[in-house]
């Protein structure tokens, strides 16, 4: 498998990456068709970062990301020199694990970097295997993306053979052996302890939070570090040229650049590296840098900012810098940076209903209100689609997510209606977020688009007056 | 539970506004239950690890950071933990975990075989919205599939509260039912073409909160509230299992498992939870039987008698001959108070010692009583170390297995097995040792330093293991047979020799069969008085209550067989036992049953050796009488009374009582409460347990304390293996052609068959294959079979499982050697 690219020539990209102007700390590489070879990569500065942090001590190489203060590209955004500390003294072995399980709605850079630069990533795992004395880290690879898998594999391979991996890198003590393993297609697996449950051979679902922080208990019931690719993406930058130009970039609580994902009604889809905290999402979406506005010169209906889990933002929250925590404060999450762009053509109730189902499909069944609450959802949802909703179903639907996510649910503030944001993060009777997800894109519908609800409910005669035989029978 | 933590170690939490105590570490779900605020749950267990997966037990705990809702079934009780379990917000959550769990949940409780016992039936009720919103139409899948030949899952029911799925791996270690899909389509099922197959599946069906998992014995025979429930005891296997005895028009309908702190923790075996419709079976004996007297031709033939013409003719049996011409063996089905009247009409008004409860697969009681005791708890002591001298403690004493698996598992208990074979445990020991069969001695001297004959990679592990017995003060020892084919001294000296080496070891005996136990204690063995006294000591405390008393220890039963082969036994009493099927050297048997001139069998079925008897009493079986049990940790507790036996049978007890009267007119004790009282007053170690009030001993039963006598037997001398011979190791496994199994339609057929097994090394020295015939030859006869080859299985060694369909493995042994070595013939 890893041989046959080559040898038919390189497969082309995966397209999504858009070449524009500005600082390119992690995505230098990807303008170059053989980016991901370790010819190019060595190059184009490749494991000097891994060098340098050899030449310094762990302690110094840990310091030095958490005076970066690289924030977590995961969806999280926690600080990952802090994360680092968490693991409990004296208990041993740990590991390492990358999610490279990248599944968000509308997210797809984790993908690039893997595909296009993947001798940057495993640079990235050595220099945190080192910095925490790890000598065993796991790359777990989302099970759909076939070329990502070719091309980790490929570029292991080669370091391996080169001694960037293995045993006494580059002649030192330092030792470290790095797996990949890909999943079976599953979103939940992005969540990180049902990541290790899958990595463990079982079935992945979530562990409960607490005893299982993985850093403190995790893989095998070990300490493990869970990073998301973009993040250690960005360590052989940082240790390359220190955490004082890496704060040069951005803002002061968002230092660096960061990967977003834009899909949809744009004129310019594509993933851009941007610098992070400093640009607002009117800037992506209509400067020319970046998206170059909306299809057809269209209205801007809403847009996800952050995922499919995200509650939606409208035109009112254009202005918002692309920062985490401005974001969480304005009722919703920039998470793992893929945004979904509607315009005024969009259905808001069909485009609810294509997210409710895609986590209704994606549930793992391990939780109740997760398991039943979705799909109840989705069929409520499609019931109104199909013309067949009633007055009440709108509450139900809001009873429903309440359920799932008590109490009231983060959402955008509408000024000239007078409702208030709800800050992120919501409430949960579940175990991960992945039930209180499909109350965002509905809450969010409800509460902007509630006329388009109304108006599919009472579009029928209130008596109908044949019955639909044949809906039934499905 | 009941215990309230040491002030120190207690945590304070508020539940409800009220202040309660918990202890460090225990879940708040545990911990509201015990000081009286049920938090309704699906999934939570307290015999197996938390999941959270329901949902249901959410409650607004506030450790200090405002009140949220999560899981009590999750969280570990912290200091000033503030639990609201009436709030508003708990309560909204609590009804939307219920809808949800409702609206794909069909509303068919009137046929489902739980409605009336369901814990969503009755937490609908307590915790419940009231009504659904849900108009959608509901999940459907194919009504009940079979995951095993028992179990039948209906998956539109199942709620997916992981219990089943979690007992399969976690306690029962047979993860052999799993979810599959996801979402809402995620379902319980088997691997494909992968049954269930559990020896504890049943147990899932306890566990289960809905109607979802339903046994096939109990299937749409009645409704819960129709049954009458008894707590009693399984007399099946010596674990003595706490059980509760489910009953409906005078017909036994289900079994199920009690939690018992020390005991069984709520598991049974499918085997004792099945074995009930045995008891219900139409070929039960009704009532007593005998040969006429006119027989024709020299076949025996059996007609129903009366109960006076039964007792007169049992004896003028025993009248027409002198005490030391009287065998009894068997008595191990029996309670305690019967084995107590029937070891005083054998010892006492008869005065033989012919009286062995054990068909020799057992051990000599003299080694037994010689052993420091334990209990299962002190085996499973967190941190200890187990030594497994023999037995399978999977295939022979099931709920044990599964303490024994937890203690390995979850409390860092060290197993390390010095078997011939690999058992259920192996996998899990720390040092799994494949000992020679007949070097038992020989491992334990080398454990103790000792110069020993064993080869040196084993004696490499079992330096290995001093080490880890030398750095521990928790040490037991499970002493079962390792091979129905060798005589019992092997496994005995070895345990001898490790009591002097460990003298603070702890014993507990593997004695398979039900009550074996109790007949020990109550003298059904040669050379032992009520109390576990020998001859001597004994008799001063019975002249009181027995005209007489034996001086000179009787015959074990493979001496009585050896003794009837010779003509010196005329009379048999057979307590339910049946020898043509238990006793390894069938032919023996035989010939000694042709010899004997009366053999008076009390038993439930017509046997292979009541087949054979002159006079037949049917006796009532565990469900049909009141009585008590002694487990294999001396433990007793209550076997209650549920239905009416069949026909006229009548209960041991009453039995014998009858023959008292029979025997020696107005001699004593004439009432079941004369009887409790009698044991009392002549049993030393039962002087302080009252009979009578048996059935008011709580679930956890009363461990008798029992002291230990200074007896050692010989050494005896196993021969060494000739070369180019076989030696026969024969092991029980779970499910065989036992007369119970055969006659419950849940278990039969469940029997795994002949498997005789060589090393696949020897085989090819030999030149046979998995195909072809060979003549397997003993010293006193042979048979013709296919070998399976497994690697598993010790070179030099052939491994053959006891009483199963195919040929006979009893044809090869020969109980006068200790060990039987075999020679194998291509044909």
């Amino acid at each position: 498998m890893v041989e046959s690219s080559l040898q038919t020539g390189y497969v082309k990209h995966a397209p999504g990456f858009v070449e524009n102007e500005g600082p390119k700390l992690i995505t230098s590489r990807f303008k170059h068709a053989d980016s991901f070879t370790l010819d190019k990569y060595l190059s184009t500065g490749g494991y000097e970062g891994l060098k340098s942090s050899l030449n310094r001590s762990p302690g110094q190489v840990h310091d030095e990301v958490r005076e970066a203060s690289l924030l977590g590209r995961g969806g999280a955004g926690f600080p990952a020199g802090i994360k680092w500390g968490f693991p409990p003294e004296g208990v041993w072995p740990r590991y390492l694990v990358v999610n490279g399980d990248e599944s968000e709605i509308g997210t797809y850079k984790d993908r690039l970097l893997m595909e296009r630069d993947p001798h940057q990533l495993i640079e990235g795992v050595l220099i945190a295997c080192y910095a925490l004395g790890l000598s065993q880290a796991f790359l777990y690879v989302r099970g759909e993306m076939a070329l990502a898998q070719e091309r980790i594999a490929l570029a292991l391979d080669e370091a391996y053979e080169a001694g960037y991996i293995g045993k006494n890198i580059l002649d030192t003590k330092f030792s470290v052996d790095v797996v990949m393993h890909w999943g079976a297609g599953a979103y939940i697996v992005g969540e990180e302890t049902a990541l290790i449950e899958s990595l463990e051979g079982k079935r992945g679902m979530p562990r409960l939070k607490p005893p299982y922080f993985p850093a403190a208990i995790g893989l095998y019931g070990k300490p493990t570090i869970v990073n998301n690719v973009e993040t250690l993406s960005n360590l052989p930058w940082i240790l390359n040229n220190g955490a004082s130009a890496y704060k040069g970039f951005g803002s002061e609580s968002s230092p660096g650049t960061r990967m977003f994902a834009i899909s949809g009604h744009v004129k310019r889809p594509g993933v851009y590296e941007v610098e992070h905290g400093v640009t607002t999402f009117r800037e992506l979406f209509y400067g020319d840098n970046f998206c170059r506005g909306i299809r057809d010169d269209n209205e801007l209906k809403m847009f996800i900012p952050g995922g499919g889990s995200a509650p939606w933002f409208f035109q009112e929250q254009l202005d918002l810098p692309l920062e985490a925590s401005a974001v969480g404060a304005a009722g919703s999450m920039l998470g793992s940076g893929a945004m979904v762009v509607m315009d005024e053509t969009t259905d808001a109730v069909k485009a609810c209903l294509s997210v409710v189902r895609f986590f209704a499909r994606e549930s793992c069944g391990k939780c109740s209100p997760c398991r039943e609450g979705t799909t109840w959802e989705e069929k409520i949802l499609q019931r109104i689609l199909d013309g067949d909703g009633r007055p009440s179903d709108i509450d139900l639907l809001l009873d429903i997510g309440d359920n799932i996510s008590p109490g009231p649910y983060p959402a955008a503030a509408f000024s000239d209606e007078g409702l208030d944001a709800v800050p992120f993060p919501p409430s949960q009777t579940t175990i991960c977020p992945l039930g209180p997800s499909s109350v965002a894109p509905i809450v969010s519908a409800i509460r902007r688009f509630r006329n388009e609800f109304d108006s599919l409910i009472t579009r029928r005669d209130p008596i109908p007056l044949s019955l639909e035989v044949e809906k039934v029978v499905t | 539970m009941t215990d309230i933590t040491s002030a120190e170690t207690a945590v304070s939490i508020t539940v409800d506004g009220k202040k309660v105590t918990a202890k460090p570490g225990e879940l708040l779900i545990d911990a509201c239950e015990r000081n009286g605020t049920y938090i309704p749950r699906f999934c939570h267990h307290s015999r197996m690890q938390p999941v959270g997966m329901c949902r249901m037990c959410l409650v607004e705990i506030d450790t200090g950071r405002g009140p949220a809702l999560q899981p009590s079934c999750m969280i570990e009780c912290s200091n000033e933990m503030v639990v609201d379990t009436q709030s508003k917000k708990t309560i909204k959550a609590q009804e939307g975990v219920l809808e949800f769990l409702l609206i794909n949940h069909p509303l068919d409780c009137p046929i489902c075989d739980k409605g009336g016992e369901c814990p969503l039936q009755d937490q609908t009720m307590a915790f419940g919205p009231g009504e659904s919103r849900f108009i959608e139409e509901k999940r459907t899948y194919r009504k009940p599939i079979p995951v095993n030949e028992n179990v039948f899952l209906d998956r539109e029911r199942c709620v997916l509260c992981d219990r089943c799925t979690r007992f399969a791996d976690q306690v029962a270690g047979d993860s052999l039912i799993h979810f599959i899909d996801r979402g809402n389509k995620t379902q319980v099922n088997t691997y494909p073409d992968q049954p269930f197959s559990s020896y504890f599946s049943g147990n899932t069906v306890q566990i289960c909160p809905v109607g979802a998992l339903t046994a096939a014995p109990f299937r749409f025979k009645a409704r819960p509230w129709d049954l009458t429930e008894v707590e009693s005891t399984s007399t099946f296997d010596s674990v003595g299992n706490r059980i509760s005895v489910q009953e409906s028009r005078d017909r036994v309908l289900r079994f199920t498992g009690v939690d018992s702190d020390s005991v069984n923790w709520g598991w049974l075996t499918d085997k004792e939870r099945f074995i009930f419709e045995a008891y219900s079976n139409e070929n039960r004996l009704s009532g007593p039987l005998t040969t006429n007297e006119v027989a024709e031709g020299s076949q025996k033939h059996a007609v129903a008698t009366s109960w006076s013409e039964a007792y007169e003719k049992f004896v003028k049996a025993i009248n027409e001959t002198t005490p030391e011409r009287i065998a009894v063996i068997g008595g191990s089905r029996l309670t305690n108070e019967a084995q107590y009247i029937w070891s005083k009409i054998a010892k006492g008004i008869i005065g033989t010692d012919n009286v062995d409860a054990q068909l020799d697969d057992g051990f000599s009681p003299e080694v037994l009583l010689s052993l420091n005791p334990s209990t299962i708890d002190k085996t499973c002591k967190p941190g200890g170390v187990i030594i497994l001298l023999g037995a399978d403690p999977k295939e022979e004493l099931g709920a044990l297995y599964l303490r024994l698996r937890h203690a390995i598992l979850q409390d860092q208990c060290k197993l390390i097995e010095l078997t011939p074979t690999k058992t259920g445990l192996s996998q899990l020991a720390t040092h799994s040792i494949r000992v020679p069969p007949g070097k038992t001695l020989e491992a334990v001297k080398a454990l103790s330093g000792e110069p020993s004959e064993l080869e040196d990679d084993i004696l490499k592990e079992l330096t290995k293991v001093q080490k880890i017995i030398k750095n521990n003060d928790s040490i037991s020892v499970l002493l079962g047979r390792t091979s129905l084919a060798e005589t019992s001294s092997i496994v005995e000296e070895g345990a001898i020799k490790l009591q002097e080496y460990l003298p603070k070891a702890s014993f507990l005996p593997l004695l398979r069969r039900g009550n074996i136990n109790g007949a020990i204690d109550m003298g059904l063995s040669p050379g032992l008085l009520p109390g576990r006294c020998d001859l001597e000591e004994g008799s001063d405390k019975l002249q009181n209550y027995w005209p007489t008393c034996p001086t000179h220890k009787g015959f074990k039963t493979k001496e009585m067989f050896e003794a009837a082969t010779d003509g010196q036994i005329d009379v048999l009493i057979l307590l339910a036992a049946d020898p043509i099927m238990d006793f390894p050297d069938s032919q023996l048997v035989q010939e000694a049953l042709d010899r004997i001139e009366t053999v008076i069998a009390v038993d439930i079925f017509a046997t292979d050796s009541v087949l054979q008897a002159d006079i037949v009493l049917a006796a009532a079986t565990a469900t049909e009488i009141e009585g008590s049990f002694t487990n294999l940790e001396g433990r007793i507790s209550p076997i209650r009374k549920s239905v009416t036996p069949p026909g006229t049978a009548r209960p041991d007890w009453m039995i014998a009582l009858d023959l008292v009267q029979y025997l020696v007119p107005n001699l004593g004790p004439s009432t079941f409460k004369e009887l409790c009282e009698e044991i009392s007053l002549v049993s030393g170690i039962h002087k302080d347990f009252d009979f009578s009030k048996v059935e008011q001993i709580d679930k956890e039963g009363v461990v008798l304390n029992r002291g230990k006598n200074k007896t050692q037997t010989s050494l005896i001398k196993i021969p060494k293996q000739k070369a180019n011979s076989f030696r026969l190791v024969v092991t029980r496994s779970m499910y065989d052609k036992g007369v119970l199994s055969a006659h419950s339609s849940a278990l039969k057929g469940l029997a795994p068959g002949s498997r005789i097994k060589a090393n696949p090394k020897d085989m090819e020295k030999l030149g046979i294959t998995s195909d072809s015939t060979v003549r397997l030859i003993g010293l006193k006869g042979e048979i013709q079979t296919r070998l399976t080859p497994d690697p598993e299985t010790t070179r030099g060694t052939i491994h053959a499982l006891w009483n199963q369909d195919g040929p006979d493995i009893r044809k090869l042994i020969d109980s006068s050697l200790p060990v039987n070595d075999l020679k194998i013939e291509k044909i």
